[in-house]
């Protein structure tokens, strides 16, 4: 990595950090804040989605397995602190005559909430991670079995009415760690928070990919079964980024909680596992501030085709997916570096062309596709 | 760490068998260090089988050991670990990455963990020497992808120089390289095989004749002769193999 | 006993709608490679056909069986198109085939809630199919019977395709080898769209045939989709006696579980025991080895 490089990534960083930080805040309604606080949420899910999907070639179609981990976690917390002490959350008292199983009695500590926002993610994908990647099990097949998990995880929580309050999700929140959830000023604190965790997320990215670890794990995704006979074990490099974006997706999904106000099924579930991918497809999967920034356009689509043209939001998702996986797959970040390049090639001298840009995903070795390299 | 002519990679009563068919069938084998060793035989003999079962890939039975360690049940990491390498019958390389990259990225074994979270700071010392020896300091910052077919076997070879691998296993490296590159590559071989083991498996007879140490013959999974290039030469086994074959330069 | 008949036929009338909906998967995701997950939405196409079919016709019996051969020419000249526009560009990013094709999916969704409107509509059954047969005591419903043989005459048929027929030669050697498929004077361009109309017509068949277990929405496909892929990944890629096999125990033992426990914790249960079951045999139930690597 040059140093050039290591320059424009920092100021990338910094007008990130003022957009986020500077100008919204002081553009932006209350209304439209929270928003975006929301928007941030899914975006540190996503860059923890790059990093595995983007940089190791894992597509994790499940994230909302550790979205939810994390939500719930922290929604549980928030249950409970409304409840106050030695009480019952109030869903409870409606659906199960008052009786709270035990497990949700650890919650009430704030300490040990957020070990679990942050532990459980490891816990949860360190397992189902080397399971999956000691065994070799990648490609199709890990996608398919990542969304297989996520969708169970939404099977469960929806039958399990009296303890995680069904379909409806746990919603309703008073306050957090003492703070009303209905003062604006406390909001607005949020929203840094979110804002904040996304930056630094960002930044830990950065530190990442340009290590060499970074660099081990491309290589991995290029050429996995080249990295064993360097003497690794390919792995435990996926594992490590694998339970990054766990614990990533985990940290978005507590914050998430209160952002918006309630979790549900519906935001840990298949639909919204994929619509996390989706701003990172955009974005630029392998890039550095693609996938943030994808899911932030990504969430302000939503939102706005929404509010505008009820219905159109899932032909510009579908929409998207088609064009741009299969037009660009290296997102808006390729679009740019082509662009860039362009220019650069009208100015500079001639021959200093660069090289084309393959595709950021599936560079297996060459050779024909057969169903066994699918999952190979 | 090794006296020069101890270490040596033995291998007993190796067997490879896929769903009934007999690929590698009882190999016995004693490779010392400092010699350049090569494989050769008919395809299909089972030589990159044999390799295959030494660096974990195929299941084996039998025995191969090195350094006192067994081989065999190891996964294919693990083996590297004790400082065997392999090369591939096509070249692979990470064709993104550069050359100074995809040296470096070998060197990794020996790294701790912690520093892999670091950034790479200048170019590692063995890094710098390995570009030398194999003669693509030029081309240091180039990506591996444009390199020439003959560039890309000699990287290949290079990181496994940083790896430090004290036993070299090299399927075909000189397949496809011009009679100029063959040369080189020869004689880069022996540089290299001082302190180590070095085995080639290989088709053409006149890279055999000029560069062999000791020569092995497989065929139908089974050796069928080891020696001198002389030795193998007047073997009249090897003759009737080979006879038929247009392997130049043995009958 | 008693239970454990009736669980058992539970649970192979549950393997049989895996098993329909997979084996058009097996031509698509087995033979050639590609993660199609907008088969679940020709699937809700079909049963669609079936729904207006039964409109137009207005008799449920005559409906049916003019609503299979519909809806597997709608679900096959759907795949068709999606082959032809999208598929075919991507063959060698199976992965981002996966994203893709979800697209498509979710904007056929909606396609179907904006011309048939989001509530579910129900098809009428013919006479023929309500009743039931006693089968070792157990009341085997008609429209689960006629699911089971529906599903095993579409599995002989694709069967018989790929061992018997010059097209089922040509898909495999496209399968073993594409470039050498060609030089040899295949079309292979000609075998990939045949081979996507019949994964995706059979897909259609199989959602003529849900509307007789239940009503039709637009997202009646998406929620089999995971499940289907499941059952060939674990039958073994591009196997389909893995895949009849996986189909009929995945179905069973999420019909004993159910019963032990509860709708959802079983379902969790047979996800979790899958990922254990790959442990053992990470390339499903029947592996295709081969020596890949360099
Ligand atoms: N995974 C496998 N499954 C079944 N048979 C295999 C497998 N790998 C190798 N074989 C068979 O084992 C035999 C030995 O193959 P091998 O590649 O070791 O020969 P080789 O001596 O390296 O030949 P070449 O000189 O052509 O590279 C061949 O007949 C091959 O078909
Ligand atoms: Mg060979």
């Amino acid at each position: 990595m040059s140093r050039r490089t290591t320059l424009l990534t920092a100021l990338g960083w910094l007008a990130l950090a003022a957009a986020l930080l500077g100008l919204a805040p002081a553009l932006l309604s209350d209304f439209r804040l929270g928003l975006l606080a929301k928007y941030c949420c899914y975006a540190i899910a996503a860059v923890g989605i790059g990093l595995a999907w983007g940089r190791g070639g894992m597509l994790v179609l499940g994230q909302g397995l550790y979205f939810g981990l994390g939500g719930y976690a922290m929604a549980m917390h928030l249950k409970l602190t409304d409840a106050g002490p030695g009480q019952v959350p109030d869903f409870m008292v409606l659906y199960a005559g008052g009786e709270m199983p035990v497990w949700w009695e650890p919650f009430r500590s704030p300490v040990v909430t957020l070990l679990a926002i942050l532990l459980l993610p490891v816990l949860v994908a360190t397992v189902l991670g080397a399971a999956i990647f000691k065994r070799r099990v990648k490609g199709a097949y890990f996608a398919i079995l990542s969304q297989a998990l996520t969708a169970a995880f939404a099977i469960l929580l929806i039958g399990q009415v009296k303890t995680t309050g069904g379909f409806n999700g746990l919603n309703n929140f008073q306050s957090f760690f003492g703070y009303s959830l209905y003062d604006p000023v406390n909001k607005r604190m949020l929203y840094f928070l979110a804002a904040g965790v996304l930056l630094a997320s960002v930044a830990l990215m950065a530190q990442l990919h340009r290590s060499r670890f970074g660099e081990l794990l491309v290589a991995t995704r290029d050429a996995e079964e080249r990295v064993r006979f360097l003497g690794h074990d390919p792995a435990n490099v996926k594992l490590v980024a694998y339970v990054l974006a766990a614990v990533l997706a985990s940290v978005g999904g507590a914050l998430f909680v209160p952002v918006v106000g309630i979790i549900s099924p519906e935001d840990v579930g298949v639909g919204a596992s994929i619509a996390l991918v989706a701003g990172v497809a955009l974005g630029g999967r392998a890039s550095l501030f693609g996938p943030a920034l994808g899911a932030l356009l990504v969430g302000y689509a939503e939102t706005s085709l929404s509010e505008s043209f009820p219905g159109s939001w899932s032909y510009f998702q579908g929409g998207l997916f088609v064009v741009v996986v299969l037009l660009l797959p290296g997102g808006l970040a390729q679009a740019l570096s082509a662009l860039a390049s362009v220019r650069h090639r009208v100015g500079g001298p001639p021959g200093g062309r660069r090289r084309r840009e393959r595709p950021a995903s599936d560079r297996t070795r060459p050779g024909p596709t057969t169903p066994q390299e699918v999952t190979a | 760490m090794s006296v020069p002519g101890r270490d040596y990679l033995e291998v007993r009563g190796i067997r490879v068998e896929f769903d009934g068919f007999v690929a590698v069938d009882g190999v016995d084998l004693t490779l010392l260090q400092g010699q350049v060793h090569f494989l050769i035989g008919p395809n299909g003999a089972g030589k990159t089988t044999l390799v295959d079962a030494l660096t974990g890939l195929v299941r084996a039975t039998g025995l191969a050991s090195y350094d006192n360690q067994n081989l065999l049940d190891r996964p294919s990491h693990a083996i590297v670990r004790l400082g065997i390498g392999r090369t591939f019958q096509t070249a692979t390389v990470f064709e993104e990455l550069t050359v100074l990259q995809n040296l470096d990225i070998a060197g990794g074994v020996h790294r701790r963990a912690r520093s892999l979270l670091r950034r790479r700071r200048g170019v590692p010392e063995r890094v710098h020497e390995t570009l030398a020896t194999i003669g693509l300091t030029e081309q240091a910052d180039r990506p591996a992808g444009v390199l020439s077919h003959g560039q890309k076997q000699w990287l290949e070879i290079g990181m496994l120089l940083v790896q430090d691998a004290r036993v070299m296993l090299l399927d075909e490296p000189v397949a496809g390289m011009s009679a100029e590159e063959r040369r080189e590559t020869g004689e880069l071989l022996h540089r290299i095989g001082q302190e180590r083991t070095i085995v080639v498996i290989e088709h053409d007879m006149d890279f055999v004749r000029d560069f062999a140490d000791v020569v092995t013959v497989m065929s139908a999974g089974r050796v069928l002769a080891h020696g001198t290039v002389e030795e193998i030469r007047a073997d009249p086994e090897v003759q009737r193999v080979y006879l038929g074959h247009t392997v130049e330069g043995v009958a | 006993m008693e239970v454990f008949v009736s669980q058992v036929f539970t649970g192979l009338s549950a393997g049989a709608v895996l098993l329909l909906i997979a084996v058009g998967l097996t031509l698509t995701f087995g033979q050639m490679g590609v993660i199609n997950m907008a088969h679940g939405e020709f699937l809700m196409a079909g049963a669609y056909t079936a729904y207006v079919v039964n409109l137009v016709v207005g008799d449920a019996g005559l409906g049916l069986l003019v609503a299979l051969p519909v809806g597997f020419l709608v679900g096959g000249l759907l795949g068709v198109v999606l082959e032809a526009s999208v598929i075919r560009w991507m063959y060698h990013r199976p992965l981002d085939t996966l994203l893709v094709t979800y697209g498509v999916g979710l904007v056929l969704q909606q396609v179907a809630r904006d011309v048939f409107g989001a509530p579910a509509k129900d098809v009428p059954s013919p006479s023929w199919l309500s009743g039931s047969v006693p089968v070792l005591g157990y009341d085997f419903p008609m429209a689960r019977l006629f699911l089971l043989l529906l599903s095993v005459a579409c599995l002989l048929a694709v069967l018989a395709l790929l061992r018997r027929t010059a097209l089922g030669r040509q898909v495999r050697a496209t399968v073993e080898n594409r470039d050498l498929a060609e030089t040899v004077g295949i079309s292979t361009r000609r075998t990939d769209r045949i081979t996507f109309f019949l994964g995706s017509g059979l897909a259609g068949i199989a959602g003529v045939a849900l509307t007789l277990l239940g009503s039709t929405g637009p997202t009646i496909g998406a929620s089999y989709i995971v499940e289907a892929f499941l059952v060939v990944v674990v039958g073994g890629i591009g196997q389909l006696k893995g895949t009849v096999i996986a189909a009929f125990s995945i179905g069973v033992l999420q019909a004993f579980l159910e019963y032990a426990t509860s709708g959802s914790i079983a379902k969790v249960v047979v996800f979790l025991a899958i990922v254990v079951f790959l442990q053992v045999r990470p390339q499903g139930i029947f592996a295709v080895r081969t020596r890949s690597l360099a």
